[in-house]
């Protein structure tokens, strides 16, 4: 994925190319535009500067297309169904990803008030994981863990990215980042920057 | 025999005592609407009064233009009222915009489809008959037009995260917002349907009503009372659709986007 002079109001322009299989984890302090930058990347507000996956621009896509193609998971998803399983197309092959990350099997039959804010965010994941894409836009997916679901949810990223799956990250745990991406783009006060790898 | 009995001034005033003992409750109460009362009531008298005044010129003239004219003024009014209502207007007079355009659609294909229909009078925009009926529709249209625009920017607001969710996994605009825009059309139908489940039943509808204290035998102004339901029932259900949906594409763009930017601030 190739990201051009991406912009917007409250953000600076930000460019970075990812390969597949590779991850890129983003860290700044808050209000630096980290979720804005995803948020743009995914075409979710107005902005400026292209993105292109594979030689396809984005501004030639149709919207929706290029979000099954580039997911992007939220700091707090949203849900719209009564239940959990509603939210997925195919739950009984979404169950097995969810039971890897530690939800059990009938969680699909949960009212949606029942899943805890870790829980939401790892059923998010897997929501967006079914879709199959090509570039996963992550937004502090482990915030609200503990330590063994962190390390499940890293663990089920790292088996993605090897299988060709690139990912943008954004963490503000430093141990964190340097576990889950060879790659980081850091704000250094006035715009985000590549750092040399570590 | 004069058919009606006719009121003096007079009359009215003794009437009026009934709102200004609701202002005189208002103040005991400390309830702070007694200004608010009072503006109503000498608006309803004044715009009333102008209004019969208008209406005596127009039954002289029998004239195309000046019947459109007052409709077009009853519109413009009609649509002020119904963005007035909304508690997050759209910026740049798209509330104002949409809700007007949308009334002037539905109360003129419904009015002049019972004029050419149903009542078919000589010239068929006979004021005598046009103003009147457009009052009505327009009435009740504002209403379901401003509830359900309401309902469509309340709803995008209070449901965005579960809306921008669909939106991030893929989903197309219309089916991201089905169920908001879902929810503002019933909110904007609902009243008339309640209006024609309780009428004759518990109400007895101002227009009949009006008829029979003027003289009309009562079966009559029951068939009037009916047409007049289902010119308003399809007057609603069309103004709202187009205003929700004019909505739907305003608050979205083509590259299905919620643009919630497209609100004014709440101030």
């Amino acid at each position: 994925m190739d990201v051009r002079a991406v912009r917007r109001t409250g953000l600076q322009p930000v460019s970075f190319s990812l390969a597949a299989g590779e991850g890129l984890a983003v860290s700044g302090p808050s209000g630096c535009g980290k979720s804005l930058m995803l948020r743009a990347i995914a075409d979710l507000d107005p902005n400026q500067g292209e993105v292109c996956l594979d030689g396809a621009l984005r501004s030639a896509m149709a919207a929706p297309a290029w979000r099954r193609l580039v997911g992007y998971v939220p700091a707090e998803p949203g849900w719209w169904a009564d239940t959990v399983g509603q939210h997925f197309s195919d739950w009984p092959a979404a169950a097995e990803l969810a039971a890897r990350l530690g939800l059990p099997l009938d969680a699909g039959d949960w009212p949606m008030t029942r899943p805890s804010s870790g829980e939401r965010l790892r059923l998010a994941l897997v929501r967006a994981l079914m879709n199959r894409p090509r570039v996963l836009l992550l937004d502090e997916p482990t915030a609200a863990l503990d330590a063994a679901s962190v390390t499940r949810v890293e663990d089920l990223i790292a088996e993605n990215l090897r299988a060709g799956l690139a990912v943008v990250w954004v963490s503000h745990d430093p141990a964190q980042v340097t576990r889950v991406a060879r790659r980081r783009l850091r704000w250094d006060g006035e715009g985000f920057r590549e750092e040399a790898g570590a | 025999m004069s058919g009606y009995i006719a009121l003096s001034a007079g009359d009215l005033a003794l009437a009026s005592v009934l709102v200004l003992c609701n202002a005189a409750l208002s103040l005991r109460w400390q309830l702070g609407l007694e200004r608010k009362l009072l503006v109503a009531a000498a608006r309803m008298v004044l715009q009333l009064s102008l209004m019969g005044w208008v209406l005596v010129k127009l039954f002289a003239w029998v004239s195309p233009w000046a019947t459109l004219l007052a409709a077009l003024t009853m519109v413009g009014f009609a649509g002020h009222e119904a963005a007035s209502r909304q508690q997050r207007p759209m910026s740049g007079g798209w509330s104002y915009g949409l809700g007007t355009l949308s009334m002037f659609l539905a109360a003129a294909l419904v009015t002049i489809f019972a004029l050419t229909g149903a009542l078919r009078p000589d010239p068929w925009y006979d004021p005598r008959y046009a103003i009147p009926l457009l009052g009505m529709i327009l009435g009740n249209t504002m209403t379901g037009i401003g509830l359900g625009l309401n309902g469509l920017t309340t709803g995008l607001v209070n449901r965005r995260a579960a809306i921008e969710a669909r939106l991030m996994l893929g989903h197309d605009r219309r089916s991201a917002l089905a169920p908001v825009t879902r929810e503002a059309l019933v909110s904007a139908m609902m009243p008339i349907i309640n209006t024609m489940s309780a009428s004759g039943v518990v109400a007895l509808p101002g227009m009949m009503t009006g008829q029979i204290l003027g003289g009309v035998p009562p079966a009559q102004a029951v068939k009037y009372q009916i047409l007049i339901l289902f010119l308003i029932g399809g007057g609603t259900g069309l103004g709202a659709l187009a205003a929700v949906m004019g909505g739907v594409y305003r608050l979205t763009d083509d590259r299905h986007r919620l643009r919630l930017d497209r609100l004014l601030s709440r101030s």
